[in-house]
């Protein structure tokens, strides 16, 4: 198995992370199978709905009035979820917020806890912390059990464990859960999973999940899933945190009624998926007596003040720009070295933390900008790429490095070319002599030398033609 | 204080774009174009999909229709919320209201659930609860292996809209949403029925007469 940390301050570069995941051929097979999947269901769903790009603008709307005046709807939501029992926290980074759940279990007496799955959780790499301050977690999401009693890292936004087939996920239950006749299909995977954890819901009285949305005007958090864990989780514990990016709010109630036609379709191809769950801080006699939301802010604020980065953050986390992304189709997610892969990996990382250390994932992607097509909120991923790599040139534009790179000499020279026609087809005409040597039996050029041979290490270069279009023309007048 | 921190950063960020103060405006269907009788028969369609089982009855037979579809289950001890109607009750079966007593693995130890709803989706085929006194507490339709729930043809929309114009009057209540019982695909995106939430989910659709008086819960 190819293990690749999800961790952006120390995973390698996107294409030497790719490299190495691309030989994994198992793991190729399991993401194709996965996504096509998912992307048929999608494809059918949407064509049914003869409002879908009415009902894309509207949550792209939804979104970005909502991020247009956070502070005063995050300001709301606090208000209102108070004033119904529940509490509300402020982290600034991923430190604090682990402090802060930790402070919560620990008052509550809880040395274990159950949990919903949550992008935001694995973004502040919260188990690892609570197992280390002595807190047993039970992941309860089967794709979640199957990561965490593996040991893996989330592949995927939606459906974590989608690089992992049935054989894969019998051996590693048989080992972890003493079930050696096991058998390899998967309704008898899920039932050992619902066995596993049907005695965890009963007896353990603390829960951590996300939130799919937080409704400003009502107070109300807002959990989207399929298998009935959340619910379990959400309504069974005596204490419930709720791990939520400052991002996730929505101005209103009413506004669910736009993104919960779009969500699941996007996310799972379902016209709604088996369960959502909306409550408003604690309600006497059902669920949670103890209930605390903890906003996270953790680089999110960074990304509000232009309008390009700030459309990152209306993202819902359907995770169809994967699904379709001819990249990470290939690849997988752990290639992304982040919990966030796929496109939306490829502009949330770099944004979120620190640009060095995710200088590589602008530049991982190809720009056809199917993942746009599909977005469920109308993200333009591929303008956020293309402004993040000028950022990365930018920012490398004064190193000594860079100033005598040969990409740096090579494009002042293109630049010096361009800039004259004349210069232009005495440089076509040098090429046509140089490219020779290098171009194969079947026409093509397969491999050149230098910094030109980083772009024939992916692909097959077409060689110039004899004769240009101007040459043609000069030609063609000539002769009449 | 981070309270302070995180929302003095989020101003300052968002100060240049005050200018254009404009709430957005929504320009999308919310109102469906089925009959009756189509909206029926589609949710019906709906929640077949899911693998759910649909019945019928005129109002005045449902006691008799609960009744024969939970002894035809095989589901003779049920809970239901404290305040469901007792003419629902068939005499025949052993029925135990809730109570803030019972603990969960009480309730889970039942044969099955039985309870009204709030709303239903067609066009999404979703069951909306939002736990008023013919619900009950959310454990309640989450523990018991089967749930039995009855929707009269007057809590039926066509979309999703029309259900949240229902919803909002009451939009603080702890609200679930049930869309077929619940399953996972999370293995080579198999769909498997059955997971944590009840597995069996059977739906009785009551058609009233239109001058029938309107049920209320007391």
């Amino acid at each position: 198995m190819t293990l690749i940390t999800v961790d952006p301050l120390k995973a390698p570069s996107f294409p030497k992370a790719a490299a190495e995941l691309l030989r994994d051929t198992q793991l190729r097979r399991n993401v194709a199978h996965a996504t096509d999947v998912i992307q048929h269901k999608r494809a059918a769903l949407v064509a049914e709905k003869s409002d879908w790009q009415a009902l894309r603008t509207a949550g792209a709307a939804i979104r970005a009035e909502a991020l247009r005046h956070l502070d005063r709807y995050l300001e709301q939501f606090e208000k209102q979820f108070t004033a119904a029992g529940g509490h509300v926290h402020w982290a600034s980074d991923a430190d604090e917020a682990r402090r802060i759940i930790a402070g919560i279990l620990h008052d509550a007496q809880a040395d274990e806890v159950i949990k919903i799955k949550s992008m935001t959780t694995a973004e502040i790499d919260l188990n690892r912390s609570l197992e280390s301050a002595g807190v047993r977690v039970y992941e309860t999401d089967l794709a979640e059990l199957i990561l965490q009693l593996g040991h893996d890292q989330p592949s995927h936004i939606i459906a974590p464990a989608l690089h992992k087939n049935r054989h894969q996920v019998r051996d590693l239950f048989a080992r972890e859960m003493h079930l050696p006749d096991l058998a390899d299909d998967p309704p008898a995977l899920t039932e050992a999973a619902r066995l596993y954890l049907r005695e965890k819901f009963l007896k353990v009285k603390a829960a951590i999940c996300g939130a799919n949305f937080l409704i400003a005007e009502t107070g109300s958090i807002c959990i989207v899933e399929s298998e009935g864990n959340g619910r379990m989780c959400l309504t069974l514990s005596d204490t419930l945190i709720s791990v939520a990016g400052i991002e996730k709010v929505i101005p209103t109630f009413a506004g669910l009624e736009v993104l919960l036609q779009t969500l699941p379709r996007a996310a799972t191809g379902e016209r709604m998926n088996p369960y959502n769950s909306i409550w408003t801080g604690v309600t006497p006699g059902d669920g949670p007596h103890n209930m605390h939301v903890v906003l996270l802010d953790n680089g999110r604020s960074n990304l509000l003040e232009k309008e390009i980065t700030r459309q990152t953050l209306q993202c819902i986390r359907c995770g169809a720009c994967l699904n379709t992304c001819p990249v990470y189709r290939q690849t997988g997610g752990h290639a992304y070295g982040s919990v966030y892969s796929g496109p939306i990996g490829a502009i949330l990382t770099p944004q979120l933390f620190a640009l060095e250390h995710a200088q590589s994932l602008p530049y991982a992607s190809s720009l056809c900008g199917a993942c746009y097509e599909v977005c469920p909120v109308k993200i333009n991923i591929p303008e956020v790429l293309v402004y993040l790599r000028s950022r990365v040139v930018d920012k490398n534009r004064n190193n000594l490095s860079s100033v005598f790179s040969q990409e740096r000499i090579g494009m002042k020279m293109m630049a010096r070319i361009f800039l004259n026609h004349e210069r232009f087809e005495k440089a076509q005409r040098m090429a046509r002599i140089f490219e020779k040597p290098f171009i194969g039996q079947d026409g093509w050029i397969h491999k050149l030398p230098g910094l030109a041979g980083q772009w024939t290490a992916a692909r097959d270069l077409a060689p110039i033609p004899a004769q240009s279009f101007r040459e043609w023309w000069r030609g063609r007048k000539a002769s009449q | 204080m981070s309270r302070e921190a995180i929302l003095g950063r989020v101003r300052a960020a968002l100060s240049a774009d005050r200018s254009a103060e404009s709430s957005p405006l929504l320009s999308y269907p919310r109102t469906g174009t089925l009959n009756t009788e189509e909206r029926l028969q589609m949710l019906e369609e709906r929640l077949h999909e899911y693998d759910a089982r649909v019945f019928h009855c005129p109002e005045q037979a449902l006691a008799q229709r609960i009744f024969e579809v939970l002894s035809a289950a095989g589901r003779l001890r049920i809970i239901h919320p404290a305040a469901l109607p007792t003419s629902w009750h068939a005499a025949q079966l052993d029925w135990t209201p809730d109570s803030p007593g019972l603990s969960y693995a009480e309730i889970e130890a039942f044969d099955g659930v039985l309870t009204g709803a709030t709303a239903a989706v067609t066009e999404s085929g979703s069951i909306v609860l939002q736990h008023g006194p013919a619900e009950g507490r959310r454990a309640l339709t989450l523990l018991p292996d089967y749930h039995l729930c009855v929707i009269f043809e007057n809590q039926i929309v066509e979309t999703l809209p029309e259900c949240f114009d229902r919803l909002k009057a009451n939009a603080a209540a702890p609200t679930t949403f049930i869309s077929g019982p619940s399953a996972t695909a999370d293995i080579e995106m198999t769909r498997i029925k059955g997971v944590h939430g009840p597995r069996f989910l059977d739906v009785i659709l009551v058609t009233r007469p239109s001058n029938f008086p309107k049920l209320t819960f007391q």
